[in-house]
């Protein structure tokens, strides 16, 4: 259970180090991406105008503003990660992309490429937006402003976290592994509730 | 929320709720949203017989405000067309905002409580029409087995809402109004307030702990509302309230005089 304070961009070593259960603290860039963003790098075949390599991806559909030529942050939160669990093989393979911020956690097939190509998924504390959008500390840029809010968003942060690592580059999962810990319980569970099993 | 810090035991749930608790903070001090999904709006409207209104004027005037909290504030525009996906920015539309309408002898107030119900949590929810050879224990199964799915998904630990008895639509609007109960209240009945107890210590002996990353607080409270159901009939709701709870509410009264609250 240690504690890494991270700059970005990330690179394969250094994800390599990380555990699940431990606490990661991000400064540099990091990007926020969404449904939308992913649809159309996978099903419409663009792919991204910034290199993602090393790249921290945010789950987010962020509250912004446009005055003038600049982006204003108003609320960025996080959104569930299992709804764009198809994307995450792809943009680590294709476009090197090492972690995945989000809630929630991601499947199977998320877990074999950050087993394989060095990468990890972290859980960031949902709900908790406030916090968030003060530790980003500007909206750099907006790339694909015509799908905002679900654009792809460069944003540097500061002391972003903390995010607890649960799922990384040596297959461990602490989504799956809780889960599990709390099927083993259920037959007692349900004993003490006076369910036949 | 501090109550529940001190009970949780692991060190990856304590630093959760030390996150929680200073995003609360931090919400409160920059008067800024305490996560960016405000969710779709839902009053419940509680109108005392010594008080007269006109309802129809209470409706428009409640979906005008959903309506200016999106435009002139940062709530956030997340009702959308189920088919066409076209978002109006507006908060409302077509059967919205959800507004539950109900009287209370004697009051002599307008009591509005609005609870706003984000997707991380509302998504989670759950229904099911058992049948009476079932039993209570298929109701009881159902709720730890759903809250045990939902894992991570509703933001964790918050208020996990039962509705017992009526009919397909009751049971689930039950299940609404157990989430807007103040935490950790019990219903009135004590055959209920015992099933309450049964099903928190049972939840939280699942270990899903704060955003479902393990620890020992999964849930504030149970809280179950119930009705009488069909001699057939054996239904049970869940509806799964994330970790800030939100919920405000006025009381307005004759003279024009307003108390807010929670």
């Amino acid at each position: 259970m240690a504690t890494y304070t991270l700059a970005t961009p990330l690179t394969e070593e250094v994800v390599r180090k990380l555990y699940v259960r431990d606490t990661v603290i991000l400064n540099g860039t990091i990007f926020g991406i969404r449904d939308l963003t992913q649809i159309r790098i996978f099903d419409h075949k663009m792919d991204p105008p910034v290199s993602l390599k090393g790249a921290v991806c945010l789950h987010t559909a962020p509250s912004l503003k446009k005055v003038g030529d600049h982006w204003e942050k108003i609320c960025v939160g996080t959104t569930t990660s299992g709804r764009m669990d198809r994307f995450t093989p792809g943009l680590m393979e294709k476009y090197g992309v090492r972690a995945i911020i989000g809630k929630g956690g991601q499947y199977q097939a998320s877990l074999e490429a950050m087993k394989k190509f060095g990468g990890c998924y972290l859980a960031i504390v949902g709900g908790a937006a406030a916090l968030e959008t003060n530790q980003i500390v500007e909206v750099e840029k907006v790339y694909w402003e015509d799908i905002h809010p679900e654009a792809l968003y460069q944003f540097r942060v500061k002391d972003f976290g903390p995010l607890t690592v649960a799922m990384d580059s040596h297959g461990n999962h602490l989504y799956f592994e809780i889960k599990a810990q709390a099927e083993k319980k259920l037959p007692e569970i349900y004993k003490r509730l006076g369910i036949p099993v | 929320m501090r109550k529940a810090y001190d009970r949780e035991t692991t060190p990856t749930g304590k630093e959760i709720f030390r996150t929680f608790l200073r995003n609360v903070e931090v919400a409160d001090g920059q008067d800024v949203l305490i996560c960016q999904d405000t969710g779709l709006p839902i009053y419940m409207v509680k109108i005392g017989s010594k008080f007269s209104v006109d309802g129809a004027r209470v409706s428009a005037a409640l979906k005008e405000g959903a309506n200016r909290a999106t435009l002139e504030h940062p709530f956030r525009g997340s009702s959308t067309h189920p088919v066409t996906r076209v978002n109006p920015q507006t908060s409302v539309g077509e059967g919205l905002p959800i507004i539950y309408w109900d009287f209370v002898p004697e009051n002599d107030f307008l009591d509005i409580l609005m609870v706003p119900k984000g997707s991380g949590s509302e998504n989670m929810s759950a229904m099911k029409m058992f049948i009476p050879a079932d039993g209570v224990a298929a109701l009881k199964k159902f709720v730890v087995d759903t809250v045990l799915q939902s894992g991570s998904n509703p933001c964790p630990p918050g208020v996990i809402g039962v509705g017992i008895g009526g009919t397909a639509d009751l049971v689930s609007k039950l299940a609404k109004e157990a989430i807007a109960r103040p935490v950790g209240s019990h219903n009135h009945d004590p055959l209920f307030a015992k099933m309450e107890d049964e099903l928190y210590e049972a939840i939280n002996s699942l270990g899903l702990g704060p955003m479902g990353l393990g620890g020992s607080v999964s849930t504030l409270a149970v809280h179950i509302e119930w009705a009488y159901t069909h001699i057939t009939q054996n239904p049970v709701a869940v509806n799964t309230q994330c970790w800030p709870a939100r919920r405000a509410r006025a009381k307005i009264y004759p003279d024009g005089r307003v108390e807010y609250g929670f």
